[in-house]
C-alpha cells in the first residue's frame, strides 16, 4: 500500500455534513465519513435503501453533498453498472462510480445484481458496510449476522447459522480488489478506499460497521468494540490484490502475537448474551485454527 | 429513406439505432431475444455508438435504464411477459423517478402454466404504474412509435412502453420505411435533462419523503409524497396533447402518422364498432370487409395509446354507436378485459351510449380465425340486445 494517511496529512474537505439522520455513535456515519473523503468531488453516489438512506436526509434537505442515486433493494450492482455506462458514454473521465450498501442489501437481496456487476468487470467501487442485520428495519437477522446473536428474528436462541463470507463470495468472481476494513480502524478504510479509486475493475470493499443499537452496547463505544472485533481475531482486515492474500494494518501486526481473546468482543455486546461457555470456547477454537491458517500462509 | 424487409424485432432495433440510444441493457426473453441480438451486433459492429450492458435479469436490466437516465444519457431496454413482471418494482421507480427511459416489450403470455406464445397480459397488466403504452399494429408502426417514444419521454419526462405483438409482429417480416437518420435527429435531437448526476451541482435523488410538504434549506416549501405523485398524474394526463403535438410533427417530416390514440377503419358510417389493441386490429379488417359485403356496417378501431387513456379520442368515435364489440387478449381476471372496462368508464358520461360486449379471446397464442371473428360481430351487429355485460369467450375448447 502507499504511504499511509495520517491524521496530519488527511484531507480537510467533508462531503458529509454533521446533524445528518445517524443514530448517536453510528459506525457507518465514521466510514461515510471518511470513504466520501477518500473518493472526492467527482464522485456518483449509488445507495439503495438502508440505514444510509435515512442517514442522508429526508427531502428537501440532503446531507452529503456529493451526487448520489437512491436505488431499490435489489439492483445497486446493476445500477452502478448503468451510471458507469453512463459516464462512459458521456465520454467523462475521472469520475469515481461508488456504491454504498448494507450487508443485507449486499450479501442477501442485492448478490445477484453485485454477482453480475463484478462477472461484467464493470469499473466500479462497491462498499458493503456490514453491521451484521437488518438495523434499518429494526434488527432482523440477515446472511451476514454471526451465528449465536440475538436479533428481533432469532430473540431467544440467538442465529443458528454462521455468518455468510461475502467478501470471499466476491473475490470467487476473480475481480482485481477485494478489500476489508473497520469502522475501528478509519484511516487504514480511508486508505483502501483511496486505492480502489486507482484500479480498474471492480473494486469491493467490506467494511464493519459496529452498531450501538443493533449491538447493545453503549453509543461511546463503538470505537471500542470495533477494535475488540478485530483485536480478537474475529473480524480481519485483509486485500485481496489479483487474487493474492495479505493481512494488512492491525491485523497484519497481530500475526504470530497473542490475540485477546473473543470473549473481550462478546462481553461488550448484548447480542452475544445467549451465548454459552460451550458456543464460545467453539468460537475461540475455531478463530484459533483460522489465525493458525493465516501464520502457515505468511 | 429506403424500404427494407425485416422482421418486427429488427424493426425495433432500427429505431433504437436511428434514435441514437446511449445505453442499452439487456437480458434475453423471447420472443423479444432478436431485438437485442441486433442491437449488439450494431454496438459491436459500431454502427450505433453506445453502451450495452448485458446484465444478469430484467430487474437489473432496469436498473442500468434508471441509473443511466439519472446520469443523463437516453436509456433503453426490452422484454416479455414474466421479464416485464420481474422488472415491476422498477417500471414504477423508473416513473416516480420521472425518467425518460423507453422499452419494447414483445408482448407474450405470462406464466404459470408456461406460455412463451402471444397474448397481451403482460403488459396490460402493468397499465397502473404510470409508464406510458403505445401499441404497434405493424413493422411500420413499431419503428415509428420507438422513434416518438424517445420524443415524448423526454418532453414529459415520463417512461414510455413501446409494445407489440410476439410473434405475430415480433417475427414476421415485412416490409416498412427506414426513416433517414438525417431527419431523425432533427425530429429527436439530443437531450440532456433538467436534473441528472453531477458533481458540479450535488443532488440526491429518489429520496426519502414525507407525508406533508416541508421546507427546504432556503425556507422554500417543498412536495411531500402526495403532491410529486399528483402531479406525475398531471403530467400523465398532458402527455396526451404532448403526444398529439409530436405524431403530428412526425407526419410532416414523416409522412405517416395522424392516428396518435386511435387508429379507426371503416367506422364513420359503422353501427357496430370492432375494438382492439395491436395486430389484430389489422385482422380485423379484413373481417370487416366481408361483413360489410353482406351489408353490415361494421368497422374496426386499433387502440394505440392505452396509458394515458385517451378518453376523449375513445368517446368521440364511439358514443354515437349502437354497439361496441371489444376483442381482448388480457383479463382482469375476476372481472372483465381492461380495455372493456376503461371503455365503458369512458363512456359512461356520455347521454347516449352503445351497448358494449367483451369478448376474451386468443390467451397464449391461440389461433384466432376469421370465422370466429366474423361470428362474434355478426351476433353483436345483428342482435344488440343479446350483448350482455359478462365476458364472452372466442374459441375455447372445454
Amino acid at each position: 500500500m502507499a504511504e499511509k494517511t495520517t491524521i496530519v496529512n488527511l484531507t480537510e474537505e467533508e462531503f458529509v455534513y454533521p446533524g445528518n439522520r445517524a443514530c448517536s455513535g453510528c459506525g457507518l456515519s465514521i466510514v461515510y465519513r471518511m470513504g466520501l473523503k477518500a473518493l472526492g468531488k467527482n464522485t456518483l453516489l449509488v445507495v439503495p435503501p438502508s440505514c444510509l438512506t435515512v442517514l442522508q436526509g429526508l427531502y428537501p434537505v440532503a446531507s452529503t453533498k456529493l451526487p448520489c442515486v437512491n436505488v431499490t433493494f435489489a439492483s445497486t450492482g446493476a445500477a452502478a453498472s448503468g451510471v458507469r455506462a453512463a459516464v462512459r458514454a458521456l465520454k467523462k473521465e475521472g469520475v469515481n462510480v461508488a456504491a454504498w450498501a448494507g450487508d443485507g442489501g449486499t450479501g442477501d437481496i442485492g448478490i445477484q445484481a453485485l454477482s453480475g456487476a463484478c462477472e461484467r468487470g464493470e469499473d466500479i467501487i462497491y462498499i458493503c458496510y456490514d453491521n451484521e442485520a437488518y438495523m434499518n428495519t429494526g434488527v432482523q437477522r440477515s446472511g451476514t449476522t454471526p451465528q449465536g446473536v440475538l436479533t428481533t428474528t432469532t430473540p431467544i436462541k440467538g442465529k443458528l447459522q454462521t455468518k455468510k463470507d461475502v467478501p470471499a463470495i466476491i473475490a470467487a468472481h476473480g475481480i482485481g480488489y477485494v478489500a476489508t476494513a473497520s469502522a475501528a480502524f478509519p484511516l487504514d478504510f480511508y486508505d483502501k478506499v483511496k486505492k480502489a479509486t486507482t484500479l480498474p475493475g471492480p473494486k469491493y470493499i467490506h467494511v464493519h460497521t459496529p452498531c450501538p443499537p443493533g449491538w447493545g452496547f453503549e453509543t461511546r463505544n463503538t470505537i471500542k468494540v470495533g477494535k475488540a472485533a478485530v483485536e480478537s481475531g474475529l473480524f480481519d482486515l485483509y486485500e485481496i490484490e489479483n487474487g493474492q492474500f495479505t493481512l494488512t494494518g492491525p491485523s497484519k501486526k497481530m500475526l504470530g502475537k497473542q490475540r485477546r481473546p473473543v470473549t473481550d468482543y462478546f462481553a461488550t455486546q448484548t447480542r452475544f448474551k445467549s451465548l454459552d461457555t460451550k458456543h464460545i470456547e467453539e468460537f475461540q477454537r475455531l478463530i484459533d485454527a483460522k489465525w493458525e491458517q493465516y501464520s502457515s500462509m505468511s | 429513406m429506403h424500404h427494407i424487409i425485416e422482421s418486427g424485432n429488427v424493426a425495433a432495433a432500427t429505431g433504437v439505432k436511428l434514435s441514437r440510444a446511449q445505453v442499452i441493457a439487456a437480458y434475453p426473453i423471447t420472443p423479444q431475444t432478436p431485438l437485442t441480438e441486433k442491437l449488439s451486433e450494431f454496438v459491436e459492429s459500431g454502427e450505433l455508438d453506445a453502451e450495452y450492458i448485458p446484465v444478469e435479469s430484467e430487474h437489473s436490466a432496469m436498473a442500468v435504464c434508471i441509473a443511466a437516465s439519472t446520469a443523463g444519457t437516453r436509456a433503453f431496454t426490452a422484454t416479455s411477459a414474466n421479464g416485464l413482471l420481474y422488472m415491476n418494482e422498477q417500471l414504477h421507480w423508473a416513473v416516480g423517478a420521472r425518467l425518460p427511459v423507453v422499452m419494447c416489450v414483445a408482448n407474450r403470455g405470462v406464466g404459470a402454466p408456461w406460455t412463451v406464445w402471444n397474448d397481451q397480459q403482460d403488459s396490460m397488466s402493468q397499465r397502473d404504474v404510470g409508464w406510458i403504452q403505445l401499441y404497434a399494429n405493424d413493422h411500420q408502426q413499431i419503428i415509428d412509435s420507438v422513434i416518438k417514444a424517445f420524443r415524448l419521454a423526454q418532453t414529459v419526462s415520463v417512461p414510455v412502453m413501446v409494445c407489440y405483438d410476439g410473434y405475430l409482429l415480433s417475427h414476421t417480416y415485412m416490409p416498412f420505411e427506414q426513416p433517414d437518420q438525417q431527419k431523425v435527429d432533427a425530429f429527436l435531437p439530443s437531450f440532456t435533462p433538467k436534473h441528472f448526476l453531477n458533481p458540479e451541482e450535488p443532488g440526491n435523488f429518489n429520496t426519502v419523503t414525507l407525508p406533508d410538504i416541508r421546507p427546504g434549506v432556503s425556507g422554500a416549501i417543498e412536495p411531500g409524497y402526495i403532491e410529486i405523485r399528483h402531479n406525475l398524474h398531471q403530467d400523465l394526463r398532458g402527455a396526451l396533447d404532448a403526444y398529439k403535438e409530436i405524431d403530428e410533427e412526425f407526419a410532416q417530416e414523416f409522412g405517416r402518422g395522424g392516428n396518435p390514440f386511435v387508429e379507426q377503419y371503416k367506422c364513420d358510417d359503422a353501427a357496430c364498432v370492432a375494438v382492439c389493441i395491436g395486430s389484430l386490429s389489422y385482422q380485423l379488417r379484413d373481417v370487416i370487409d366481408s361483413l360489410r359485403q353482406e351489408g353490415i356496417k361494421v368497422g374496426v378501431m386499433g387502440v394505440q395509446m392505452y396509458r394515458p387513456f385517451p378518453d376523449e379520442a375513445i368517446v368521440e368515435a364511439l358514443a354515437d354507436k349502437s354497439s361496441v364489440v371489444v376483442f381482448e387478449k388480457a383479463l382482469s381476471y375476476g372481472n372483465q378485459g381492461p380495455l372493456y372496462g376503461d371503455i365503458k368508464s369512458a363512456l359512461y358520461s356520455c347521454s347516449s351510449r352503445p351497448r358494449i360486449q367483451n369478448y376474451i379471446l386468443g390467451l397464449g397464442g391461440r389461433e384466432i380465425q376469421t370465422q370466429q371473428l366474423m361470428d362474434a360481430l355478426r351476433r353483436c351487429c345483428s342482435s344488440p340486445d343479446a350483448i350482455e355485460d359478462t365476458p364472452r369467450w372466442i374459441g375455447l375448447k372445454l
